[in-house]
């Protein structure tokens, strides 16, 4: 399909919900939207697509609760306002998407969380996706560095070749919001794997260490839990350039998180996992393991952390012998660390010793 | 001497104010260091009554207290002794306590032995003896605690006084005691702090030493959670927007030092004050649910008044067809009758309004009763005349009938009261299934109306939607955390 007439489904999709709408008030229904359960008891292992999906359990957005209600008035209002945007070939942040609503009176997002939460859910129903609703999320500017070719299309509509190492700066090439083929082609490269890295700190510093040129690899910055464009870009890497993909975040809850929803999919966009998980992606660390191992300076859990640890054991996606060990070996220490807190043992070790260990025990360097 | 002059929880202002609050017949202009001028008026012209001296209390008397009294008695007779030198003591309770002693009635008091007075605190540990007269304590009265309170308080203008508790007398250590407890909820008082607490002994604010007084330790005792106050665990100081009161009058408070900063911890002390709290607790855990109800029939009311006519008009304007007809739908998110009730107060009058949304499916008709303060209803100026007025105060309306989706506006008035004495309406009705009733409480059975009680037979429970019952769950509901992210 081409872009225009994904566009133009999206519309008649959601005319299709608005028509619903009509119909249950005319019919004296209490209106009602019904959709997956967006939580952690429904997601699915696929094993079609070795991700993980939303399961078949369905929750209704009711107008019986004022939450609901509202969220079923916003949906007419948000679908005049994509159904103008394509009119008039203009697209929005969801940012300003949010500001746009300001002159919706009643039906106005209270929070920019409303209104991203109401485009996913709109995403689910429709089975579109939201830049099909002309909606982009804000730039994100997570970074790539490393020997690959890539022709991207500019907005003039130029396209571009650059390698993503010679031709770009130290901050490296911006991911855009969108890495779709149409705009971002994967030429080639002559990279063994992909590293991806949560901090900017750490980044940085196998740029300076020059790890990309030593060891071959494609650096990505995730930028913290990493927006959409950045799993997507991964995932193409993964799937275009037969490219082996390693994450590499502090050791914390929150990192092992950010591994989950690189390899296996996230809970809130489980409905794209399919296209936005990597599911060959390997955990390097740091592992709870790695704090003892490498006796690593730490901090002491907060009672966040512990909470968000043993929500995790009640995640599906951690159901394995590997991270239940890894997790409780976390929750027995009561300490996380950070990925710099290599640094202890100098400012090469991480590249000259933590990351050839742990790489060439998954046989992807070789020291 | 040199000081400090100091600001805050513990401060001089601080003190005057809470000394206003106790103290409501007393006018206090106080003029800081500044200049600045803080006056707090009365709030009533009426004096406490002076309180009246009397005898000790035989109940809980200290062994060394009693063998004093009874060396320097002028009586001859332990009987007289009991009789005349203590408080609620007659001869048939004296003559009881000495049996009950196994002492002579006759026995000389001057040669009582530390065995035989010993015997006696016994006796009179078993002998029930009346509770000292209220008059030998300087209460302030529940509507004057609530008074001051209000008085002092005006600026954070809280959401609801709970009626305060004043308990009758109790004895300590032979001194008659008494505790009144008030709490107050919401408005500008911080949410997220732990409850103000304001200590009082005989009319006077305990600033300093909260911690080892027997008011906060029976505050931190009480499991506050059953009252509507956050509490870790169900002890310690309760959190949430209150102020907890509690004024402890004595004819001798335990003080835990001569500084009188705190009241020290005597179990009859804390028992009655925890007593007074729950009392106290309770009317504010009625008051937090009835605006839990109200909240959430506000929501629905938002929903059906506001939100789904927008919704119609929407979806109609973009299919560009009619705007269809709520009713079927508005009827099914409520089903149930509501009952709204405001007063405003205006020039010693108090005019209630009261609507009546129907929001079933179907037509009513009913009747609906109010109790007001006693012949103050001034029958001329009621919107509807009512059907029956009991006692002066009973009062009863027939209602016409409301078709499905009607609002109806009943109003009547008031006059002779304070603006205080009359806030919330309870209403109740008869000749409806109170199941489908929000705003009002089914008749109560000690009412006495013939013919206007509510009759079992209409009682079915409504039936459940067969459509609702195999309903998925809400998916605001889920309650989880979505965000993989912190």
């Amino acid at each position: 399909m081409t872009t225009s007439e994904r566009n133009n489904e999206a519309v008649r999709r959601l005319y299709a919900i608005s028509e619903s709408i009509y119909d249950q008030l005319e019919q004296g229904k209490i209106p009602k939207m019904v959709l997956p359960l967006r939580t952690k008891a429904n997601i699915r292992f696929d094993k079609k697509s070795n991700v993980w999906k939303y399961g078949s359990q369905k929750g209704a957005r009711s107008a019986k609760k004022v939450q609901g209600a509202m969220m079923l008035l916003r949906t007419s209002y948000m679908l005049e306002l994509i159904r103008d945007m394509i009119n008039n070939n203009r697209s929005s942040t969801l940012r300003e998407a949010y500001y746009i609503s300001e002159g919706w009176g009643k039906a106005k997002f209270h929070s920019q969380d409303e209104s991203n939460m109401l485009a996913e859910d709109l995403e689910i129903v429709t089975q579109c996706l939201r830049e099909d609703f002309k909606l982009r999320p804000e730039e994100d500017g997570a970074r790539v560095i490393g020997d690959l070719n890539i022709v991207e299309t500019d907005r003039k509509g130029k396209r571009k070749a650059l390698n993503c190492r010679d031709d770009v700066g130290d901050s490296g090439y911006g991911i855009p919001y969108n890495v779709e083929k149409e705009k971002v082609e994967l030429v080639s490269t002559s990279a063994k794997f992909v590293i991806a890295i949560e901090t900017g700190g750490m980044f940085d510093r196998l740029v300076e260490n020059g790890f990309d040129e030593s060891e071959d690899a494609i650096l990505v910055h995730l930028k913290g839990q990493p927006a959409r464009s950045t799993r997507r870009f991964i995932k193409r890497l993964n799937d275009e350039m037969n490219l082996p993909v390693v994450v590499f975040t502090d050791g914390d809850p929150w990192s092992f998180r950010i591994y989950a929803s690189v390899a296996y999919g996230a809970i809130k966009t489980a409905h794209l996992s399919e296209y936005l998980a990597t599911p060959s992606a390997e955990f390097i660390g740091i592992t709870a393991s790695d704090i003892e191992a490498y006796d690593l300076p730490t901090d002491k859990l907060t009672d966040m952390d512990v909470r968000a640890l043993n929500a995790e054991l009640k995640d599906p996606r951690f159901n394995t012998g590997y991270w239940r060990t890894e997790i409780e070996t976390m929750l027995k220490l009561g300490k996380k660390a950070e990925q710099q807190a290599l640094a202890k043992y100098g400012l090469d070790y991480v590249t000259s010793t933590y990351l050839p260990e742990k790489l060439s025990h998954l046989g992807i360097m070789r020291k | 001497m040199n000081g400090r002059y100091v600001n805050g929880r513990q401060s001089v202002y601080e003190y005057l104010r809470q000394t206003a609050i106790v103290n409501p017949h007393a006018r206090i202009t106080f003029i800081d260091p500044d200049g600045k001028r803080h006056f707090f008026d009365r709030a009533t012209d009426v004096l406490p009554p002076r309180t009246k001296e009397i005898k000790p209390h035989p109940d809980g008397i200290e062994l060394g207290t009693l063998m004093n009294m009874a060396k320097a008695t002028k009586e001859r007779s332990l009987v007289k002794f009991l009789q005349n030198d203590f408080n609620r003591v007659s001869e048939r309770v004296a003559r009881e306590i000495c049996s009950a002693s196994m002492l002579p009635e006759t026995t000389r008091p001057s040669q009582m032995t530390l065995e035989s007075c010993k015997k006696l605190l016994d006796g009179i540990g078993q002998v029930k003896i009346m509770a000292p007269q209220v008059d030998c304590l300087s209460p302030i009265g529940g509507n004057l605690i609530r008074k001051g309170l209000k008085h002092v308080l005006d600026d954070v203008k809280p959401e609801f006084y709970a009626p305060p508790v004043t308990r009758d007398p109790k004895v300590h250590s032979g001194n008659p005691f008494l505790v009144e407890v008030g709490i107050v909820y919401g408005g500008g008082l911080p949410r997220d702090q732990t409850v103000q607490i304001y200590r009082f002994a005989n009319r006077v604010p305990l600033l300093y030493q909260q911690g080892a007084c027997v008011i906060t330790k029976a505050i931190e005792n009480t499991d506050w959670r059953r009252y509507g106050l956050e509490q870790r665990g169900g002890s310690g100081i309760p959190f949430g927007p209150a102020i907890i009161l509690v004024h402890v009058a004595s004819t001798k408070i335990p003080f835990t030092s001569e500084a009188k900063e705190a009241i020290s911890s005597i179990p009859q002390i804390q028992e009655e004050i925890e007593l007074a709290l729950k009392a106290c607790g309770r009317h504010l855990k009625t008051h937090l649910n009835k605006r839990e109800q109200k909240n959430k029939t506000r929501a629905k009311f938002e929903i059906v008044q506001e939100i789904i006519p927008l919704m119609a008009e929407k979806t109609a304007g973009i299919l560009g067809k009619p705007v269809p007809d709520l009713r079927g739908t508005i009827t099914k998110i409520m089903d149930v009758v509501w009952i709204d009730s405001s007063v405003t107060f205006e020039k010693g009058r108090h005019k209630v309004d009261v609507t009546i949304y129907n929001y079933t499916p179907k037509q009513q008709r009913f009747s609906i009763h109010t109790i007001v303060p006693n012949g103050c209803l001034d029958e001329k100026r009621c919107s509807l005349a009512p059907s029956e007025v009991k006692d002066g105060e009973k009062v009863s309306w027939e209602l016409p009938r409301i078709t499905s989706t009607e609002i109806y506006k009943l109003s009547y008035e008031l006059s002779g009261l304070d603006a205080e004495a009359y806030q919330d309406v309870d209403l109740y009705v008869s000749g409806i299934n109170p199941v489908y009733v929000m705003g009002a409480d089914p008749l109560p059975g000690d009412w006495d109306v013939e013919g206007l009680n509510y009759t079992e037979s209409e009682a079915a429970e409504p039936e459940p939607d067969p459509e609702e019952a195999e309903e998925e769950p809400d998916y605001d509901e889920s309650g989880e955390d979505l965000n993989d992210d912190q």
